[in-house]
């Protein structure tokens, strides 16, 4: 890495590469890419693909951290790649796709496991209590926003799936950020639909694949905090189990 | 165009060598094996009890032995580690929300080494040990 003094340096770029047309399996191909020193690793590889290797493949939207696409591995660890300053790192930096899912070309993963998971734990208003336009909005207090506002901060980035083991070695568990969601919609005061979530969700598929490594609260770049939400997804189906158990009187 | 993804797989046994976080997390679950130990060593001592002072008076005697001194430091140090690491991510699992706002996730843990410290207290104190 070289620098010099108009604030550019030369970067080297190791990335993964796969052509499903042609290649067996993913290899890793060099590049020195010119790039000022305030850009983002995402820069470097539009870069790339403009003036180095066009058929290079990756995928990104909003180059703000708001769409969720640009998700990969960048020196072993989930990030986007829009939020990763080149500034950070030294020596050759290395990007793969996001682990833990198929690869469909280059830096492209595929992403059709969680799309169907997402869709499975209902993450919408399901409301409680219905009302005609003519009855006015819902009201919430700042108390009941505060319930789940962080769980509704997700950009559906998948960085917490690379990063959870436990996905990686059983991959039907429903995983971190769909759950997160499940429960932050289970929070929202004006949501009647819990007991149609707790179906997928508290599950051995659900919850209870969960061994709380809290990988996924780690690199959320979101401040999600998915482990949290898991937990006390946990915890409440537990106070359901021995409700219905051994005070069956008491209503729910 | 054919789609042909690639899948990679996970290796079952030595994932977690793969990053730092995923040691420290064996490592906690590891500590369980000492704290797993060390419960069975109580559970015998309670039985030995029960038969007499002299049969008590034998399994303190196996106590003192160097290697029961070494595994009982280990087992402190594996149990205080399980005990930082949960109390440290505690305030996940039980946040508390009064009015407007979350406690900050210091008071949760914090609460939790408050009556940790204080049932050991307790717990020594109705022993008649202080
Ligand atoms: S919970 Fe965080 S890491 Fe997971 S998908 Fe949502 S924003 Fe991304
Ligand atoms: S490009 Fe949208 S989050 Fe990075």
């Amino acid at each position: 890495m070289t620098e010099n003094r108009m604030g550019t340096r030369q970067v080297e770029l190791e990335v993964l590469r796969y052509n499903p047309e042609t290649d067996q399996e993913p290899k890793f191909q060099r590049f020195t890419v010119p790039c000022v020193n305030e850009w983002c690793v995402l820069d470097a590889l539009n870069y790339l693909k403009d003036n180095l290797d066009s058929t290079l493949s990756y995928r990104w939207s909003c180059h703000m951290q708001v769409c969720g696409s640009c998700g990969m591995m960048i020196n072993g660890e989930p990030k986007l790649a829009c939020k990763a300053m080149l500034r950070d790192y030294a020596g050759v930096i290395r990007v793969e796709p996001l682990s833990h899912f198929p690869i469909e070309r280059d830096l492209v993963s595929v992403a059709d496991d969680f799309m169907a998971k997402l869709k499975r734990v209902k993450p919408y208003l399901i409301p409680g209590e219905k009302r005609t336009l003519a009855d006015g909005e819902y009201k919430q207090t700042p108390a009941q926003l505060e319930r789940y506002k962080k769980y509704a901060m997700c950009i559906n980035c998948m960085l917490c799936y690379a990063a959870c083991p436990e996905y990686g070695l059983t991959p039907k568990f429903i995983g971190p950020a769909a759950i997160s969601l499940a429960h932050r919609y289970n929070q929202d005061s004006r949501d009647g639909g819990r007991d149609e979530r707790q179906e997928e969700i508290a599950t051995s598929e659900g919850v209870w694949e969960c061994t709380f490594v809290g990988a996924c609260s780690d690199v959320c770049p979101k401040h999600v905090d998915p482990a949290s939400a898991l937990q006390q997804v946990k915890v409440a189906s537990t106070v359901d189990w021995y409700l219905e158990h051994f005070m069956s009187w008491v209503k729910k | 165009m054919s789609r042909r993804p690639y899948v990679r797989e996970v290796p079952r046994t030595t994932w977690f060598f793969k990053h730092p976080r995923y040691m420290r997390y064996m490592a906690r679950e590891v500590t369980c094996i000492f704290i797993g130990i060390y419960t069975v060593i109580l559970l015998v001592g309670l039985a030995r009890l029960s038969e007499g002072p002299a049969q008590y008076e034998g399994f303190l005697e196996a106590l003192r032995q160097p290697g029961s001194v070494l595994f009982h430091l280990l087992a402190l140090a594996f149990s205080l580690y399980n005990t930082f690491t949960w109390f440290n991510v505690a305030p996940k699992a039980l946040p508390v929300q009064v009015g407007d706002e979350h406690w900050p996730d210091s008071v949760v843990s914090g609460g939790h080494y408050v009556v940790w410290v204080g049932l050991s207290l307790f717990i020594r104190f109705w022993a008649g040990v202080l």
